[in-house]
């Protein structure tokens, strides 16, 4: 399973962009905001931590339909699936993939992006956290959407219409422990819910997306 | 005789044929009665105005708005399980029916909201839940339309609605927490205090039993629809093959 | 007839509007469906009995 994770990385990096692509959407999307609010320091704070989940949402929505594009057009997929790897290993190896490439580096960086929007201080241990807990959970997710749309011809529109729903709860959770947290109040309760929902996806997206490879690949 | 006959499509179509016009005539009978008599017939709410006779629209369609999709639900474990075409079909059927309902009352729910809470749209708990229930029924619809094999479009429609219908349920209480809000309490909990008066309850039944027949009358219209359709693309196949033989 | 709707008229009414509306686009939309695919399953079963 880490040759599959290191593959995909490998793949990631020589595609161009692997790592810098959804970092630079994500800067993209943070220094746009202003321009479309206006520069008033009270008002970015004010919406801060939101703008910096909904930007980290679809940054990961992006890099979704790759996650299994390339196995499909050189059709490795198959291959894949009649592995000695266990077809939901091999889901949560692309799952873990995708959350280096996009959720991991999105985490390290928001705080950093936080100050560009007047991200209140008391905020950024919160919204770290929640990013923590809350990336490997989108991943998960999106690796579900991106097995149930592979192949399709106009993939990737479809996949956000299914994964951005899904994506709600934890866009929610994550923003109002950033928010509660920036008003200095407390905020350990949707980092918990945040924390139980990765566990949940963790325990039951791999299996959701075997089964449903394993319907496309019949 | 078990009920599992009428999974056989000829039957199911059978067996509905004479059904379908006594449903939909109930149906229309319980929903003109019940909304003449809520609009004509009941009085003002003494806090709410004449606004409260949105309620014979906004409640019924929101309950039939969460039911089409526990049917769709329950259809689609049963096409997973038993692999009962006239299943899939049926919650392929019911969603067009579910997203109007919802729909309905988001409309109704913005309309009633606004001279009672001052603003065309609040993201309220309530309201905000059936906005995303209307985009899970939305991504539920898309992908019937966009794989081409409609066994396949079947087995991922189901396991979308599954893993749906979990966030679903997610999503209401991730709601719930982000925002207190406005809506009122639940106007038909068994607690009888709570209920909403009784010269508007009984109205309000007569229009959700209406909402509840026309539902099924229209699911029933639907699925048959896509038997037919079924139908159709294997008679077509069969002839493309027969001329490829000869 | 009409109950006097009061401040609220407007709003009542669309609702009112609005829902039937809706409800008559589906049901009338979900009908010529079914008529229409009703005719080319006749005419499907025709073509390959004759």
């Amino acid at each position: 399973m880490k040759a599959l994770i290191l593959r995909d990385l490998r793949l990631a990096i020589r595609a161009g962009g692997g790592f810098g692509l959804g970092l630079a959407f994500f800067l993209i999307v943070i220094v746009l905001v202003p321009f479309g609010v206006g520069p008033e320091a009270a008002v970015l704070r004010r919406i801060a931590p939101g703008i910096l989940w909904v930007a980290a949402l679809l940054a990961a929505l992006l890099s979704l339909d790759r996650i299994f594009a390339l196995d499909h057009e050189d059709g490795s997929l198959p291959l894949l699936a009649t592995a000695p790897l266990p077809l939901e290993s091999v889901a949560l190896a692309k799952a873990i993939a995708h959350w280096i490439t996009t959720g991991l580096p999105l985490t390290l960086a928001a705080p950093g992006l936080g100050f560009l929007l007047n991200l209140s201080p008391a905020a950024y241990p919160w919204l770290f956290g929640g990013l923590a807990l809350g990336t490997p959970a989108l991943s998960l997710i999106g690796t579900f959407g991106a097995a149930l749309t592979v192949g399709l011809r106009r993939g990737g529109l479809l996949l956000s219409l299914l994964v951005l729903p899904l994506y709600v709860p934890i866009l929610i959770f994550g923003a109002e422990a950033a928010r509660r947290g920036g008003d200095g109040l407390e905020a350990t309760v949707p980092l918990v819910f945040l924390g139980g929902i990765a566990l949940g996806t963790l325990a039951l997206m791999p299996f959701a997306a075997a089964l449903v490879l394993r319907i496309n690949l019949r | 005789m078990s009920i599992w006959e009428y999974a056989n499509p000829k039957k199911f179509v059978e067996t509905t044929t004479p059904l379908l016009p006594w449903t939909f005539g109930l149906a229309g009978l319980c929903l003109v009665g019940g909304l003449i008599w809520g609009f004509f017939f009941t009085p003002d709410d003494y806090r709410q105005g004449a606004t409260v006779k949105i309620i014979y629209l906004h409640v019924p369609s929101a309950l039939m708005a969460i039911n089409a999709w526990l049917m769709m639900l329950v259809a689609s474990l049963i096409w997973l399980v038993r692999r009962h075409h006239v299943s899939a079909l049926a919650a392929r059927a019911a969603a067009p029916v579910g997203v109007t309902m919802t729909l309905v009352a988001l409309v109704t729910g913005a309309i009633w909201g606004q001279p009672m809470w001052g603003t065309w749209w609040a993201w309220d708990p309530r309201l905000t839940s059936f906005l995303i229930l209307f985009l899970f029924y939305l991504g539920y619809m898309a992908l019937w339309e966009a794989i081409a094999d409609p066994d396949t479009a079947a087995d991922l429609t189901s396991v979308l609605c599954i893993v749906g219908s979990v966030f679903a349920l997610l999503s209401r209480y991730a709601v719930n927490f982000w925002n207190q809000g406005l809506h009122q309490g639940a106007s038909l909990s068994l607690d009888a205090e709570k209920n909403v008066a009784d010269i508007f309850y009984y109205p309000l039944l007569a229009c959700i039993a209406g909402f509840v027949l026309l539902f099924i009358a229209l699911v029933l219209m639907r699925t048959r629809t896509e038997i037919r359709v079924r139908r159709i693309r294997a008679l077509e196949l069969r002839a493309r093959r027969a001329e490829a033989r000869t | 007839m009409m109950p006097d709707l009061g401040p609220y008229a407007g709003p009542v009414i669309w609702a009112y509007v609005a829902s039937i509306g809706l409800i008559l686009v589906l049901v009338l939309a979900s009908w010529r469906r079914a008529v229409r695919i009703r005719r080319a399953l006749e005419k499907a079963e025709g073509q390959s009995r004759g």
